[in-house]
């Protein structure tokens, strides 16, 4: 049996930027910002790729929700070895709003419509850091889930799934369709080739809007204020236990 | 009309004809420094050529006009969809430079790591420009320059071994080859299976590329060719597959019947046989990249392994060069952003006399300077690739000027950025010391930039000369050409009498209207001192060599000044964010150009240069007499 798995790849801001609050406190500029591919994504495209070159999966299909830039996102995909990509369009002002339950219903529907019997998404965006939408979407499509994997195998029907949790590691075994989340250890992905990229232009990307799959973006939150981390404060260096224990206890820490 | 006799005692004195075979020498820019030998003129074939009107800025200021059609717009020839595609490509590329590669290691173990060797490989860095249907990335001069830039910005020696390979290695291959081989060996060293490398130089054999000896002799069954000889400071020459190899080979006129050497360019595998390899060559930087002398004994050539035709070989050669200097410029782009980034970093967190040292002046005047000189390059760069990949075959001279302009330019932003940082820069840990060494072949490689100067400044004088010649063919039926006789007349008329209304370059935004019109006159004055020279030396002007030095630097300071005003009125068009940063320094890059133009154009004219420059040949003749520095210690002992 050979699998079509569905990968989903988010454009964020570049891991390497250093993000600023934008005036009204709203949330973060991205105007001008380099933006790549959320690093968790990758790892998830890299894997469905591998499976692929194992001949467990027979194809590879990118999906990106976001405004028209997402499409380099999806072409990177391409380049790494996925076989097509849906760009599912949404403006640069409705992605602020942008939940991870809509990009779940978004999910769910094409896996549906694509026959996908396999799911992988990363297990977090490194810009909201909102960690849900592998759940949401394995629940709303009723399938088993296997987040954070560092591993992953397949058996006859069956994903053999190395978990990273607190107290280590934990293998579980998922029937298939799945939906997968990828953990930081679950692969090196690879680089994007030129000659790669340019084979990429080849490959088709088919374009559509959430309300052609039926989804609704009505907004479930608000965002109420985007603020900076309070800077640290200097620390002080002191001579010997006894007086670190003294200014603990004088700052109220113990 | 004095000009006139002028112009009829230049025809006779065979300007043309005398110049030729000097300029035909001086294209033999071999891609490595120069060795002393000389030969003889004469051996050259003549080439009469005719006028072809040519398209170069350059060159048409040459005679004083102010050819624009290739400069002004800022040409911008990336369809959107190239556009498109170098945007995928540039973030990939950059990746892998600042993730796995290390520019100090490979400095360290002179040699470039297996494992960025294999990145490289898998990246397609090694067939950039190679179609894509032969395993190439197919990229035009365009996109080509931009990763250049970034390869430029990390290490010049993965550079070098690239740019050997690539931009002179299997070049010829690529713009001389014929459908067969190119179909034989692009696969395999787009792939970077094969490297390529270009094989000129001779240890008697630098920039008089004409005098090379390696000799190849059609075998007795003439069934292939037979080459020996040895090449000197071949990059890739320890590792490459794949050469092009110049050598002489005797050549039959069908119509005189006499047989005479020529050069000829042979693609010839390794795997021929009889070819060898010397050891690294100890260099002082680029050390990452392999440079060898090679050696072939009684190598078999294959007849069809001939590339660009029997006696061809330094067309081929010339145009390989020629094609590739662009990319010069484009990666010392890069490298300059990266000496600036750090000169940069530096000056805005260090603080000393109670200020940090941006405020003062003295490192102010620095930092602009750097700025102003990566501005001028980056921008000559990509309006020469622009030309190029519009079609243009007039842009030698450009290209020319852009490597001599980028490699000093590259060496100076980096040496002002050591100053800049004081102690730290001078540590190997900053990172600036092994850029230092690494910038220092540029001035030297792929032709001086000695010997491209005096290439600019002569090649203009011939174009130049040949105008002359149709203007004294026209005044020898004055009523038929009344027109081009007077319109001539008045020009020369007014500049005799110092009155130059040079009008302003046209098309330039209006902020920089001031700038236009040095310009202007700049190029008006160029075209009257160059006119001067010719009516002046004839023949002997290619025994005037510091005299052609001020007029070459004159040259590169108007193109410079040109690129500046071209690219900024672009951006204040487009109103570009950066816009006014750039009108200032296109501003003042004209303001000081015209200044040092005016001062090498009259250095050129003035009694006292003259003396100067005698002077100068004599101080030079007793230090060669003497073998040594001529005055004594003040001290006696």
């Amino acid at each position: 049996m050979s699998l079509r798995v569905l990968v989903g790849c988010k454009r964020v801001i570049d891991y390497a930027v250093k993000i600023r609050v934008r005036p009204d406190k709203l949330g973060v500029v991205t105007d001008g910002v380099k933006h790549s591919m959320n690093p968790f994504d990758e790892i998830a495209i890299e894997e469905a790729v591998r499976l692929k070159e194992k001949k467990i999966a027979k194809e590879v299909v990118a999906v990106s929700c976001g405004p028209t830039q997402a499409q380099e996102t999806i072409r990177t995909a391409l380049a790494m070895g996925a076989d097509r990509g849906i760009h599912v369009e949404i403006p640069a002002k409705e992605m602020e709003k942008l939940e991870p339950l809509h990009v779940s219903k978004i999910l769910a529907k094409l896996a549906e419509q694509e026959q996908a019997e396999l799911v992988i998404v990363g297990k977090q965006a490194i810009d909201d850091d909102s960690n849900a939408t592998a759940q949401m979407t394995a629940a709303l499509l009723d399938w088993p889930q296997a987040t954070f994997a560092s591993k992953l195998e397949k058996t006859d029907g069956e994903l053999e799934v190395t978990r990273e949790v607190d107290g280590g590691l934990e293998t579980i075994k998922v029937k298939l369709p799945a939906v997968v989340s990828s953990d930081l250890r679950l692969n090196e992905p690879r680089y994007a080739t030129l000659p790669n990229i340019m084979k990429a232009k080849k490959k088709k990307i088919a374009k559509m809007k959430p309300s052609d799959l039926g989804v609704n973006l009505a907004s479930h939150l608000e965002v109420i204020e985007v603020v900076d981390p309070p800077t640290r404060e200097a620390g002080i260096k002191v001579e010997d236990v006894d007086t670190l224990v003294t200014k603990l206890k004088d700052s109220g820490r113990i | 009309m004095r000009s006139t006799k002028l112009l009829f005692s230049l025809s006779k004195n065979g300007f043309n004809k005398e110049i030729t075979p000097a300029l035909t020498r001086l294209q033999s820019t071999a891609a490595q420094p120069a060795a002393a030998d000389s030969k003889p003129a004469g051996k050259e074939k003549k080439m009469n050529k005719e006028v072809k009107p040519s398209l170069s800025f350059v060159m048409n200021m040459f005679r004083g006009a102010a050819v624009t059609d290739q400069a002004i717009p800022y040409p911008y020839t990336l369809s959107s969809e190239e556009k498109e595609t170098l945007e995928m490509l540039v973030d990939p590329t950059e990746k892998f430079f600042e993730e796995c590669n290390d520019a100090m290691k490979n400095d360290a173990m002179e040699k470039v790591d297996e494992t960025t060797m294999q990145g490289l490989r898998e990246m397609g860095a090694f067939g950039l420009q190679v179609p894509a249907e032969l395993g190439g990335v197919g990229l035009n001069n365009t996109q080509y320059a931009r990763l250049v830039e970034v390869v430029g910005m990390n290490d010049l020696g993965v550079g070098i071994t690239l740019g050997a390979h690539q931009s002179i290695g299997f070049k010829g291959i690529l713009i001389a080859g014929n459908p067969e081989q190119k179909a034989k060996y692009l696969p395999k060293v787009a792939s970077g299976e094969q490297m390529a490398a270009f094989a000129l130089t001779e240890p008697s054999s630098g920039s008089d590329a004409g005098s090379i000896r390696s000799r190849a002799v059609p075998s007795a069954d003439g069934s292939h060719y037979i080459l020996n000889g040895s090449k000197i400071w071949i990059s890739n020459g320890g590792m490459a597959e794949v050469f092009t190899v110049f050598a002489q080979t005797p050549v039959t006129d069908p119509r005189t019947g006499a047989t005479k050497d020529k050069v000829t360019a042979f693609i010839v595998e390794r795997a021929f046989g009889g070819v060898s390899h010397g050891a690294p060559e100890k260099k002082m930087g680029i050390k990452a990249s392999n440079t060898a002398e090679v050696y072939f004994e009684d190598t078999k050539i294959p007849l069809e392994n001939v590339l660009g035709g029997v006696g061809n070989g330094f067309k081929v050669a010339m145009e390989i060069l020629n094609n590739g200097r662009f990319g010069m410029a484009a990666a010392l782009s890069g490298t300059m952003r990266y000496s600036i980034k750090k000169a940069l970093d530096f000056a805005t967190s260090r603080t000393q006399f109670g200020n940090r040292i941006d405020t003062y002046g003295t490192i102010q005047e620095k930092l602009a300077r750097m700025a102003m000189l990566h501005y001028v390059t980056e921008s000559m760069a990509y309006m020469i690739s622009s030309n190029m990949d519009a079609g243009s075959k007039d842009y030698h001279l450009e290209a020319a000027i852009s490597k001599c302009f980028a490699s000093e330019a590259a060496w100076h932003v980096t040496d002002e950025a050591i100053q800049v940082m004081g102690g730290m820069g001078f540590m190997k840990e900053s990172g600036l010391e092994r850029v230092m060494r690494d910038l220092r072949i540029f001035r030297i490689f792929e032709g001086t930039n000695d010997i491209l100067r005096l290439f600019v400044a002569l090649t203009g004088l011939q174009y130049a000369g040949g105008h002359l010649r149709e203007l004294q063919q026209a005044l020898k039926n004055p009523a038929a050409n009344m027109g081009l006789i007077l319109g001539e007349g008045t020009k020369r008329a007014r500049r005799a009498i110092g009155f130059t209304k040079g009008g302003p370059i046209e098309g330039v935004h209006p902020n920089l209207s001031e700038s236009a019109m040095l310009l202007g006159r700049g190029i008006e004055a160029f075209g009257y001192c160059s006119e001067g020279l010719l009516m002046k030396h004839g023949k002997n002007i290619v025994h005037e060599q510091f005299l052609l030095n001020r007029l070459a630097n004159s040259a590169i300071d108007l193109y410079a000044g040109l690129v500046a005003v071209s690219r900024a009125s672009k951006s204040l068009t487009e109103n570009l964010p950066s816009c006014t940063h750039e009108e200032k320094i296109a501003r003042v890059w004209v303001n000081e150009a015209s200044d040092r133009v005016q001062l090498n154009l009259t250095a050129v004219k003035s009694s006292v240069s003259q003396s100067n420059f005698k002077d100068l040949a004599s101080i030079a003749k007793d230090l060669c007499d003497n073998g040594n520095i001529v005055a004594e210690r003040p001290l006696g002992i």
